[in-house]
């Protein structure tokens, strides 16, 4: 394995994070505290923090989708920027302009979340271009879900991303719905990444609720990638706790299915697999655990205190000088 | 001043030369752009001069080609995408509109995508409804992007340069029927024309015409006519459509006190009503002596037989029957 035991906990630490950033946003949209809608990645820590964890150790970029928010926190995100953006303040990461859908962190190399599906794909492929161009020896990884692989954009990306040898990871976090559509009436395929074949690149599916795979077979793949072989296809396999977005019922699925993917929890497997092999001790965890907690609260607080954004931020940043 | 004679499609080209040379960010993509020099030829040779790294042929992808531009764009550098007629824009209208022109409002001013898209546009090449059109007024409703159209080898040289200087996407449209018209172009090494300034592309006192593209030359037609009979017409060309300089429209409305604007795409929902209605809504509104007449293409999709699509643009003749209109004298 090609993690410390410090980064071991690191990465449990963001999963928490995250867990209890999403689980607050959970709550305030409940309470009709925040204005606007939210796509929580309830369930998919492993494969969101994971495979940002490996895109963040090599200094690579990366480029997301709707249910971004674990990406975005697992690549060390200042979660007061965030929950600022939620509540549209001034000191979100994008001043308010933004919200859940456009969370972006340049510091961490991460070029942000679109909300139309399928669209960072060929984004994707112009930030690799540019490592291409530029020789600087990084790569892209580019997040979307299951439901994306059949937009014409990611045919169009996957191909074009091929020819040109570009140094970029589709990393599809299948999540076995697209809204309230099952995997089995989106496509008459049972992997995604089967998919790769079409396009003359590499493709493998795997356990997307295991972190540590997660990150191995990420950084494998952003490796390949740098190395000029060209784009990889990953498909991790995971599940969505949580509605799809604020206002979702859910009666497209039965609660005993939800019930039984709660029991392939990511974060409590980890945490297992963790003390299985010594490598934390249970009360590491619990502080990691406590401390990701605060640092949601600690954000929490500040964003409610962030003044509103100025009135006349609405007409700045349409152009660029 | 350096003035060489040329053709609008060999000073895109020497634009496109011109800034590779000076900025290494600058890169091609499109279909067929390399040997082929495009379906147009306006970057025939450049593969040569530049090598693949910089003019990079696509599969028949345009949803990738926009992004693509985009997101190296988002990442520092300048592309220069084609599209091989204007008319395929439509399949990469995502990554234009929602992407190109969202990111930097989105994210509050971080990134910036300085990108050109060139959209060989426009009808009278008889190759139907699917390549034709010019659609010019989609883009202008598009906050983010900015919107341009030469008429003259001049202008397209110019113009072409002080796009991909930009620091924003910027939509070119090019004209196919102007393709192979000629000029002088000016050769100094500093020579652009700045966006988002209208020129004034000849003085007149009776009235006012704006117009671009190949309308404009057929305004130049109808107004030299018109001078042999004593009516002094002032042209006005915006270079760019959006976001437009008015200032000289309204300045040149409140002289003349009458208004046509003429161009080729449709009529309805055209840009030709922007100006129209930013000018009843000026002050200027005040001086007009007689209602503002707007000209046209047909709002029909583009035919093909010759006699038909001749019809779809407005010409020297239709234009000077407007400009009578607008006069009191038809
Ligand atoms: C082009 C486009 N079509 C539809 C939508 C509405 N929409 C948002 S998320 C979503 C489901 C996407 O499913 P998937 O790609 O599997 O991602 P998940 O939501 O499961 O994470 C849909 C249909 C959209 N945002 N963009
Ligand atoms: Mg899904």
């Amino acid at each position: 394995m090609n993690l410390t035991t410090e980064e071991l906990s690191q990465l449990y630490y963001r999963m928490l994070q995250a867990r209890h950033f999403e689980e607050t946003l959970e709550d305030l949209f409940h309470r009709r505290v925040l204005h606007g809608t939210t796509h929580l990645g309830i369930g998919q820590e492993a494969a969101g923090v994971g495979a940002a964890f490996a895109a963040l150790k090599q200094g690579d970029l990366t480029i997301l989708t709707h249910r971004g928010h674990n990406e975005t926190i697992g690549l060390g995100a200042d979660l007061t920027m965030l929950m600022g953006e939620m509540f549209g303040r001034s000191g979100g990461c994008s001043g308010g302009k933004g919200g859940s859908m456009h969370f972006i962190d340049l510091e961490h190399g991460n070029y942000g979340e679109t909300g139309v599906v399928g669209g960072a794909y060929p984004l994707a492929c112009g930030m690799a271009f540019t490592q291409q161009y530029n020789e600087t020896g990084k790569a892209v990884l580019c997040v979307g879900g299951d439901g994306s692989v059949n937009e014409g954009n990611f045919h169009e990306s996957l191909n074009l991303a091929s020819v040109w040898k570009l140094p970029v990871v589709f990393f599809i976090e299948n999540n076995l719905y697209s809204m309230s559509t099952p995997l089995e009436k989106e496509m008459n395929i049972i992997n995604i990444s089967d998919r790769s074949q079409s396009y003359g690149i590499p493709g493998i599916t795997i356990d997307g609720n295991d972190v540590v795979e997660v990150y191995e077979i990420v950084r494998k793949a952003l490796d390949y990638a740098r190395s000029g072989e060209g784009p990889f296809l990953i498909e991790a396999l995971t599940y969505r706790q949580c509605g799809h977005s604020k206002s979702d019922r859910q009666i497209y699925r039965s609660e005993q299915e939800v019930e039984n993917w709660k029991k392939e929890d990511p974060i409590p497997r980890f945490a297992e697999y963790l003390i299985e092999h010594g490598l934390a001790e249970e009360g590491d965890l619990y502080r990691l655990e406590r401390r990701a907690y605060e640092d949601v609260k600690v954000a929490l607080a500040a964003a409610k205190e962030m003044p509103v954004p100025n009135d006349d931020s609405v007409y700045t940043d349409v152009y660029a000088e | 001043m350096n003035l060489q004679e040329m053709s609008y499609r060999e000073a895109l080209r020497e634009a496109m030369r011109e800034e590779m040379q000076r900025d290494p960010a600058v890169w091609l993509l499109g279909e067929d752009i390399g040997v082929y020099g495009g379906s147009f030829k306006v970057t025939l040779g450049l593969l040569d001069e530049f090598g693949e790294r910089r003019v990079r042929e696509t599969p028949i992808s345009e949803s990738a080609i926009i992004g693509t531009a985009a997101g190296s764009a988002m990442t520092g550098l300048r592309p220069v995408a084609e599209m091989m007629f204007s008319d395929f824009i439509t399949l990469g209208m995502d990554a234009l509109v929602n992407h190109a022109a969202k990111f930097r409002y989105m994210s509050n001013g971080q990134v910036q995508i300085p990108m050109v898209v060139r959209l060989p546009s426009g009808s009278g090449t008889g190759a139907g409804a699917q390549h034709s059109q010019s659609l010019e007024a989609w883009f202008c409703n598009v906050p983010g992007l900015k919107v341009c159209a030469p008429s003259t080898p001049a202008q397209a040289k110019g113009l072409l340069k002080s796009a991909i200087r930009d620091n924003n996407p910027v939509v070119f449209i090019e004209y196919k029927t102007l393709y192979d018209t000629r000029g002088l172009v000016p050769q100094e090494d500093n020579y652009i024309i700045p966006l988002e300034e209208s020129y004034i592309e000849r003085r007149g006192s009776d009235i006012t015409v704006v117009s671009w593209g190949p309308a404009l030359l057929e305004t130049i037609k109808a107004v030299r006519m018109l001078a042999q009979e004593g009516i002094s017409c002032e042209i006005i060309n915006p270079l760019t459509l959006y976001p437009m300089d008015m200032d000289p429209i309204f300045e040149s409305v409140k002289k003349t006190s009458r208004l046509v604007i003429v161009h080729d795409s449709q009529k309805t929902g055209g840009v030709g009503g922007e100006i129209a209605a930013r000018v009843a809504e000026n002050d200027c509104f005040n001086y007009l002596d007689s209602p503002i007449v707007r000209i046209g293409g047909l709002d029909t999709p583009v035919p093909v037989a010759e006699n038909l699509e001749r019809q779809m643009v407005p010409d020297a003749g239709v234009i000077a029957d407007g400009i009578y209109t607008a006069l009191g004298l038809d």
